[in-house]
């Protein structure tokens, strides 16, 4: 209906816009495109510079030799583990911390506030954690991708401020009333309102340890431990290190770890940009909840 | 927050219960159950370690412990501070984050207004499905494909430099080149990300304000200089706030992988000279007061920070 009123400078501003858009999407886009049409490409036309939008010479050597590698298998069960084990206790927790603090009765919630907001602010840093970790056993054990990280202070309070915005009081109250217990009450009123909120975290959470290899690199000697990422660590960017200082790399060699580079981007990615769309509609809800401090 | 004024009046079983105390607590027996092992995780793992920050002016030797081994003053901060490093990783970890911000800031807002304006919802879809994916892939698989698209051998964009005729240059390798690629890399893997909070700001403006200032026939350009950026100053003021306090804080994550050799002389900062101290060259004391030194700044900072914008722009943290 504004279309009459448009003024010609509002034509140009629309096109200009339009134009720029585009090629923030190309340029945003085309590495993606790069890296899927390089591993489905033959490794010798990536090597000479060949590939440059779609697959050149169509082949699945790179992904045979990924599904070869037990490496990478290894690392890949081993995440699958991390990430599931470590989400779920994340998010008991979080949700353990978060609902006694939404609630005005529960007496001492300024004090934990406090309690919990101070590590936000200051830490015992990397050595003194070190120590601790080291001291409870944890050092090259399973359990260190799981306990020291097992809740987010953040997290907690975007949860928290969930749960008393958006939950009525009124219904927890009727079911005190009827007698069901505080527990009883989470599990079956609070929890089934809360999917979009435990949706956000749970994303958040399984992203987080799906992708870090920083615990891992400090506290893990055992190769059979390793997650995913530092195994791709050592193959997208160790390998590289050496390029130009030491080259002497052989020419099949360099073929055979270039060719896998871009097939193991894509494999090592697969699962969080599938499950992305699912989560696409949650992100403006859980971005905005962050954005309300408790 | 955002009560209803119905509850308010009524009095929800919340609020009661905060007369009624020793009935409150034994009600809410289960809840302390539930709140236990949070507060121990946070005993465990967030203050226990602070306790040992005391290494940082003590001389740590484990077979002493952390009470046991001997105070030595400042010793710690006093090596570093007349360390060669000490100028060096200050150096590089303020290049980057104030290149970062200046570079980085500003783009999700622009991309924000620009996504904010457009007429096609699909497109718009399309632009920010577009945008966000690369904020879920890891470092890892970032930092691999920078050294293998910039590789000097095989990577694309030397492939483009040969042909244009150009000589290829190892762009991770280049000291020069290292804060560039770290800077637009994070651009391009969380601008759109970064946008998000943005649009939901913006999608939060009240539309009959547009349609008042169309009737009064502002063009596009005034609409979004007097109502689209009054309405998203306030939260770009208390990001910027959080982003600077966080300037003497780069992540040890992304760097320690772009780092080699070759360009450690802009690529070492706090983060990763506190890990290779402490960890690597197992200088348990020393590297802790680095880690000391850069938590007290950040928190000063922070402080400084939210302080001046208190005053001048009524927009705080706290």
């Amino acid at each position: 209906m504004y279309k009459s009123m448009r003024s010609r400078s509002d034509v140009c501003f629309d096109i200009i816009n339009i134009t720029l858009l585009s090629i923030v999407l190309i340029v945003v886009l085309y590495p993606l495109i790069f890296v899927v049409s390089a591993s489905f490409s033959n490794p010798l036309a990536v090597l000479e510079g060949k590939v440059v939008l779609l697959p050149v010479d169509f082949s699945l050597r790179a992904y045979e030799a990924v599904l070869k590698n037990n490496d990478i298998l290894t690392g890949y069960k081993n995440t699958i583990i991390y990430t599931v084990v470590g989400t779920a206790v994340n998010l008991i927790m979080t949700i353990f911390g978060a609902y006694p603090l939404s609630r005005k009765d529960f007496i001492g919630r300024q004090q934990l506030t406090v309690f919990f907001m101070i590590t936000m602010f200051f830490s015992g840093g990397l050595i003194p954690s070190y120590l601790v970790n080291t001291k409870l056993g944890l050092n090259n054990n399973f359990w260190v991708m799981i306990i020291p990280g097992a809740i987010s202070v953040w997290n907690m309070f975007i949860m928290k401020s969930y749960f008393q915005s958006s939950i009525p009081d009124e219904l927890e109250e009727a079911a005190f009333i009827d007698g069901a217990s505080n527990i009883c009450i989470l599990i079956k009123i609070v929890l089934p309102l809360s999917t979009p909120i435990i949706a956000v975290l749970t994303m958040y959470y399984g992203v987080g340890h799906w992708n870090s290899y920083f615990t891992a690199l400090i506290y893990f000697r055992d190769r059979a431990k390793y997650p995913l990422q530092l195994i791709l660590r050592e193959i997208l960017v160790i390998h590289d290190m050496g390029e130009m200082t030491e080259g002497e790399v052989t020419a099949s060699q360099e073929l055979v770890a270039e060719g896998i580079k871009y097939a193991v981007i894509v494999v090592a990615s697969l699962p969080v940009l599938l499950m992305y769309p699912f989560l696409q509609r949650y992100f403006v809800k859980g971005v905005m909840l962050g954005a309300i401090k408790g | 927050m955002g009560k209803s004024s119905l509850s308010k009046n009524v009095g929800t079983f919340r609020e009661r219960g905060m007369k009624i105390n020793f009935q409150a607590y034994r009600k809410n027996f289960d809840l302390y159950l539930l709140m236990l092992p949070v507060v121990l995780y946070f005993i465990i793992f967030k203050y226990w370690p602070m306790y040992g920050i005391q290494i940082a002016f003590k001389d740590y030797i484990a077979t002493k412990g952390i009470w046991g081994s001997n105070w030595v003053g400042l010793k710690h901060f006093l090596r570093f501070f007349r360390s060669y490093h000490f100028g060096l990783v200050i150096k590089n970890t303020l290049g980057i984050s104030i290149y970062q911000l200046v570079a980085g800031f500003p783009i999700p807002i622009i991309l924000a207004l620009m996504m904010n304006e457009l007429q096609f919802p699909r497109f718009k879809k399309l632009i920010q499905t577009v945008t966000y994916a690369p904020h879920f892939l890891s470092t890892v698989v970032l930092v691999g494909m920078l050294t293998t698209m910039l590789s000097p051998r095989s990577g694309i964009v030397n492939g483009i430099l040969k042909v244009l005729g150009m000589e290829p240059v190892y762009f991770m390798g280049e000291p020069g080149w290292f804060k560039t690629i770290y800077v637009f890399s994070d651009i391009w893997q969380n601008a759109g990300w970064n946008s998000v909070i943005y649009m939901a700001t913006l999608a939060g403006i009240d539309q009959q304000l547009y349609e008042a200032a169309i009737v009064d026939g502002a063009t596009k350009f005034q609409r979004i200089r007097h109502i689209t950026l009054p309405g998203i100053l306030p939260t770009a003021i208390t990001l910027l706030i959080l982003n600077t306090g966080k300037i003497m804080n780069v992540g040890f994550e992304k760097v320690y992988l772009m780092q080699n050799g070759l360009n450690l002389m802009s690529s070492e900062v706090i983060s990763t000279y506190v890990y290779k101290a402490g960890l690597v060259g197992a200088e348990y004391s020393f590297s802790t007061a680095v880690d000391l030194f850069n938590s007290v700044i950040n928190c000063l900072l922070l402080i400084t920070v939210n302080r001046i914008s208190r005053k001048t722009t009524d927009t705080s943290l706290w």
